[in-house]
């Protein structure tokens, strides 16, 4: 087992390097001058060659890549251009955020969407299956940008019991675990969780009833099993990819909440990407994207590796 | 009926649907089976003898399925037991083995934690004490290095082996009853013999009563007492093994007999077979279901209900023709 997880990891390095080199050149193919937001208008050409060779910019693109990616092995993924400050630490307080908000959708969206899933499956072609395949729909397809903004036009405008933007009481971006800082995660993280809710609740149920329509369910009834005896066998058999698809959406959300996280002014990686693109801020956004795809790499390792537990028909050698 | 019936199904019906789609699965079996006798129900695909074998323990979804009739296993009466009953029944006093143990069995538990399972359900006793049960059964069943094979899942082992422990799984709660599925279909022929003769030797040192479903007649006559031959829906031969195999008296039952290879075929000799199809049972013809098929049928055997006649102790064949099916084709033609 111990063998498994080190190769599992093993496997990730060579991934991780081709993920970085992407996300590096993707940020340098895009046109459009990184110092553009720091130099003034009627800057000299003198500054502006001292500037470009200061950020390394003067460099071949080869050149470039390979100093960055050694300093990003022992942390250092550089200056931002526009705030002067260290990306790590931008990165990792953004990272932090997210995760957070992440984390409470994904388990909101994890918790209804197996209900859903299991209710729907359980009790297919009832009325009870399509309300339920209706939500999970409706969770997939509403634009959640726009139903972040109607939860803030209720809860936050009309009710006034939900804060409508940040993390923390005045603008404050350090997070903490009090009900001050909560409240103002409980719109976001339900704007959030809607998608994976729908995702999994689809997921859920065809995989239901695809088990309760396997021979060995007859097996575990002929044996004596009762409903809830058998219920506890479909629940393992579901659960190896249920946990798969739940952690490719933590994955998604980590990166891909840069709406919601702009709407409910979040300070999350999402809301630092959005800076990091409109003020072209190159170190920050390839460290970013870099933290985010990596990101997404281990958490493919580590659902690789639940399942393996869960499921013993996927292989250990 | 005996004193001794361990099993007495009585008119038993089992249709699925309803409507112009129902299909009439099982049309009037009546079948007695004696403590300590094994029965085998054979018949092609179709004919109803896995669907009167569920019905046994009532595995069929019970929305679909309408059953009418009365079923009584050692005493209880399956039809009208409540579904805690019900599951108390299944595996305690009547279990089942299952054509394909790979499908049959939970692929992600693995197969020492599905007896263990099955054992504490039903007599509630320690783990420990239901582990040190499931290795006597493997031991029982004869599964080499048991140990090691009861932390094995079902995709570990072999097919020979997992029928084996399949008949462990049956085994784990001492029930009375056991059904048997078409338990050698899914093997290998030298595998089959080996399951045949195990189950034939549970049988004799656990004083079981088995029915059999199979469509092998070599592997009924191997382990069965009597057989019983059905076809669409309905048995219409019932007689312990020497009698139908040497004297049937149901024209499908000649006929079933009559397409197996004896010993050696001459090359270019082609198999007897049947010919037709077996009946559409959503739309069942009037009178006697195989009289499409049978070539001793008159105008009298397409109407009315066919009766089971008697032909001596426990033997009957539900036919009109009795007085000569016993001799060939020919001379009963022009007879």
């Amino acid at each position: 087992m111990i063998l498994f997880i080190l190769r599992r990891i093993l496997y990730a390095i060579p991934i991780m390097f081709g993920v970085a080199l992407v996300c590096f050149s993707l940020v340098h193919l895009a046109p459009g001058d990184p110092l553009v937001s720091v130099l003034p208008p009627d800057a000299s050409a003198e500054l502006q060659k001292q500037l470009r060779t200061l950020y390394g910019f003067d460099r071949s693109l080869p050149e470039q890549f390979f100093s960055w990616i050694l300093r990003a092995v022992t942390g250092d993924l550089g200056t931002s251009i526009a705030s002067s400050r260290s990306v790590t630490e931008e990165v990792f307080r953004a990272v932090k955020n997210t995760l957070i908000l992440a984390s409470f959708a994904t388990l909101i969206g994890f918790f209804f969407g197996s209900l859903f899933g299991f209710v729907a499956g359980y009790f297919r072609d009832t009325f009870v299956d399509k309300l339920a395949s209706f939500i999970s729909v409706m969770g997939v397809s509403v634009p959640h940008y726009w139903l972040g903004m109607v939860l803030v036009i209720i809860f936050a405008a009309q009710l006034n019991w939900l804060p409508a933007t940040g993390a923390g009481p005045g603008g404050s971006a350090d997070w903490a675990w009090d009900w001050a800082h909560m409240r103002h995660l409980v719109l976001p993280a339900i704007t959030m969780s809607v998608i994976p809710m729908g995702i999994i609740a689809r997921t859920v149920r065809a995989l239901v009833a695809d088990t309760l329509a396997q021979e060995f369910i007859i097996g575990l009834r002929a044996m004596g099993l009762t409903d809830f005896g058998v219920f506890r066998h479909v629940v393992k058999n579901v659960a190896p990819t249920a946990l798969a698809v739940m952690g490719l959406q933590l994955g998604y959300l980590l990166g891909g909440s840069i709406l919601i996280e702009t709407v409910f002014s979040w300070p999350g990686t999402g809301f630092l990407l959005n800076s990091a693109i409109f003020q072209r801020d190159l170190p920050l956004l390839q460290g970013t994207i870099l933290v985010l795809a990596i990101f997404f790499v281990l958490l493919n390792v580590l659902v690789d590796i639940l399942q393996s537990t869960l499921d013993p028909r996927i292989t250990r050698q | 009926m005996s004193q001794d019936a361990i099993i007495e199904i009585k008119d038993l019906e089992v249709v699925f649907g309803s409507g112009s789609a129902a299909v009439r699965a099982v049309n009037g079996v009546s079948l007695c089976v004696e403590r300590g006798q094994t029965v085998a129900l054979i018949g092609e695909s179709g004919s109803g003898k896995s669907v009167t074998l569920r019905s046994l323990l009532r595995l069929h979804a019970p929305k679909r399925t309408s059953i009418k009739g009365s079923i009584r296993v050692a005493g209880h009466d399956v039809l009208s037991l409540s579904s805690s009953a019900l599951s108390d029944f299944r595996g305690e006093v009547c279990s089942m083995i299952f054509q394909e143990p790979l499908l049959a069995l939970d692929p992600v538990y693995s197969v020492g934690d599905q007896i263990i399972e099955s054992i504490q359900r039903h007599k509630g006793c320690s783990r420990a004490e239901a582990n040190k049960k499931a290795l006597a059964l493997f031991e029982r069943v004869k599964i080499p290095s048991p140990e090691r094979r009861l932390a094995a899942y079902p995709h570990e082992m072999s097919g020979g082996m997992r029928q084996r422990a399949m008949i462990a799984l049956a085994l784990a709660c001492d029930p009375q009853v056991l059904l048997a599925d078409e338990p050698t279909t899914a093997l290998d022929a030298t595998v089959q013999i080996q399951i045949l003769l195990l189950l034939r030797e549970l049988q004799k040192t656990l004083g079981l009563s088995i029915v059999f479903v199979t469509h092998d007649i070599g592997a009924a006559v191997e382990v069965a007492d009597r057989i019983a031959v059905m076809y669409a829906g309905q048995i219409v031969e019932e007689g312990d093994v020497r009698t139908i195999m040497r004297a049937p008296r149901h024209p499908y039952t000649k006929a079933l007999l009559q397409s197996r290879a004896h010993g050696s075929l001459d090359r270019g000799q082609r198999l007897a077979t049947i010919p037709g199809a077996p009946p559409d049972l959503a739309k069942l013809p009037p009178g006697c279901a195989f009289a499409p098929r049978c070539a001793y049928a008159q105008d009298a055997c397409r109407e009315g209900t066919i009766a089971l006649v008697s032909l001596g102790e426990s033997h009957g064949a539900r036919c009109r023709r009795t007085d000569v099916t016993h001799l060939p084709h020919t001379e009963s033609v022009e007879a």
